[in-house]
């Protein structure tokens, strides 16, 4: 009985929170006819699939889509290695200005992005890689974000150190230890960092909108951009092309939502 | 072959590997962070158009001061949208947080349907707001035609364009703030609480006491960071208004993309990331200095 009122306020907000959501949906499965006629309408009368055939071939949408997933599947996997490499060595190791650096570190999440844009902007022009893949891929090599770094550092640290020199005694060596025990042991960081990185390359917009020039490099960010502005009047297709780029993040997210919440519980952004 | 000591060569080599685990994060910060920072400092010295560099002083930031009235604007609309978005969506995702921490059943789901709009990419998440402001058949003015009140053209009037960016931003509440709030929230120990029911507290005392102060350093980071997001907010307005009308919604982060990368005044963008630099380096200095009023981390020592 008491939690009445919380059920309330739950469904009420889910609703609320929903509501964008279904209505995408709802007007990405009108034809153009009924839209016109009954843009507010729920449920549509007769669904009608053709506004996504017609987004996927008004514009070269399979090149964008496999352009992004090329990026961010590259941008993934750097990102959760080598910032797991770097989480290992804040965790495991004492070595000279290792605070230091952490704090320079977490520090560096105070640093608006456009500080240093202009010039890695003028760096990569230098080297003639202006249009390509590198400007988006190359910096995800190199620790993946502070934010990263942290959640799988505070895991690493929750992880005890009898399991590390249980290991070494076996002969074990430090990459072996990253690899093999803490890396499984690491679940729900590993799943929480390699979702937040899918989704900021899968997402990201500012960039490929600096880099990339000519169409068949777009991601689709970009694409759907481009898509707005030649058929913006055509909601019920815009819509269409929308949910092809939001439907793989939803997908995956339902997929590690198991570990999601686990791994950033865990990694005790409470107690620091 | 005699052999030193052991334990001196344990830390040597502690000293050794541990350097090299942090090496990609260390040279990415040099390469991409320290570097291009000292070089964009020197460019604002600069005026530059990718063709010609000619040296100019303060100049660039003078005229920004002085001369640009759209600098001004765009550094107003940035500073009422954090002033606006920033409490809002502490708040808010708090009391969501609160929420879906009690103990119900489906709590799961809830939790999944509250963070749904957050994994949506920012681009088709402009799309789908820019047809819910949708002047003549969008959900919104629908909604508010149910209840009787009045059509709002809120991406066209300009008094009314930041208003729906901020309307906006509540619907990611539910997101990784919220999400940080909640783990805070499961980090406090049952035992407070038991203690605390004991002493006869009730739930606003027990809120007052345990789980705000307990929360106070998930609060100070949302803060900061939430602020410093708050400055750079860009997409969606890139892709919903242009910063129209009127400028309305021309934001900070949106105006040096334009100098930069639309009109090539490199040193006059780099000039602009400066300032935004500074700004965000004196709240978040001040946010320290007050933080030891009011955060409490436990065991204090650390």
């Amino acid at each position: 009985m008491k939690r009445i009122p919380t059920y309330i306020l739950l469904i009420l907000g889910s609703i609320t929170f929903s509501i964008p959501f279904i209505w995408t949906i709802s007007t990405a499965l009108k034809s153009s006819s009924e839209y016109a006629k009954e843009p507010s309408r729920l449920i549509p009368a007769h669904p009608d699939f053709s506004n996504f055939a017609k987004a996927w071939t008004a514009l070269p949408f399979p090149t964008f889509v496999w352009n992004t997933i090329f990026v961010t599947v590259i941008c993934t996997i750097a990102q959760v290695v080598t910032g797991s490499l770097v989480a290992y060595g804040f965790s495991r190791f004492t070595f000279k200005w290792r605070n230091f650096l952490f704090f320079t570190m977490l520090a560096t999440m105070m640093l608006p992005g456009q500080v240093t844009q202009i010039p890695v902007f003028l760096v990569w022009r230098k080297l003639h890689a202006i249009d390509t893949f590198f400007p988006l891929i190359v910096p995800a090599f190199f620790g993946g974000g502070a934010f990263n770094i942290f959640l799988l550092r505070q895991f690493f640290l929750s992880i005890p150190r009898e399991l590390d020199e249980a290991a070494m005694l076996d002969g074990a060596g430090f990459v072996r230890i990253w690899w093999r025990i803490l890396m499984p042991l690491s679940g729900p960081a590993v799943a929480s960092v390699a979702l937040f990185s899918f989704l900021s390359h899968w997402d990201a917009f500012e960039a490929p909108l600096i880099y990339l020039n000519s169409p068949e490099k777009y991601t689709v960010s970009i694409g759907l951009r481009m898509f707005q502005d030649s058929y913006g009047t055509n909601f019920e297709q815009v819509m269409a092309a929308s949910l092809v780029h939001i439907l793989p993040t939803i997908l995956l997210f339902f997929v590690c939502q198991r570990y999601f919440l686990k791994g950033i519980t865990l990694s005790g952004m409470g107690g620091k | 072959m005699v052999k030193k000591p052991s334990k001196k060569r344990l830390i040597d080599r502690q000293e050794f590997w541990g350097f090299l685990f942090i090496c990609p994060w260390l040279i990415g910060f040099l390469i991409f962070t320290v570097g291009p920072m000292i070089s964009s400092l020197v460019l604002s010295l600069y005026k530059y158009d990718l063709a010609n560099a000619k040296f100019v002083g303060f100049e660039n930031y003078r005229r920004l001061c002085t001369e640009d009235p759209l600098f001004w604007k765009s550094l107003k609309n940035t500073a009422l949208y954090a002033l606006l978005t920033v409490p809002l969506g502490i708040f808010g995702s708090l009391l969501v947080a609160l929420l879906l921490n009690q103990p119900v059943k489906g709590v799961r789901l809830f939790r999944t349907l509250f963070y749904l709009p957050s994994m949506v990419p920012a681009v088709a998440s402009a799309l789908v707001w820019q047809w819910v402001f949708n002047a003549d058949n969008g959900i919104l003015n629908q909604a508010l035609a149910f209840i009787g009140l009045p059509n709002i053209e809120w991406l066209q009037n300009e008094k009314f364009t930041l208003y729906a960016f901020v309307i906006m931003s509540l619907w990611g509440i539910g997101g990784q703030r919220m999400i940080i709030f909640l783990a805070g929230l499961q980090g406090i120990p049952e035992s407070y609480y038991e203690a605390a029911r004991l002493d006869g507290a009730g739930t606003l005392a027990q809120f007052r006491h345990i789980t705000l102060p307990c929360l106070s350093p998930v609060m100070f980071f949302n803060l900061v960071l939430g602020l410093v997001g708050a400055f750079q907010v860009f997409t969606s307005a890139y892709i919903m208004t242009s910063g129209g009308p009127n400028n309305a919604s021309l934001f900070y982060s949106l105006y040096i993309f334009r100098n930069g990368f639309e009109y090539f005044k490199l040193g006059k963008a780099s000039a602009m990331a400066w300032i935004l630099f500074a700004i965000l380096l004196g709240f978040t200095l001040i946010q320290f200095a007050l933080s030891k009023k009011w955060v409490h981390y436990e065991g204090e020592a650390k």
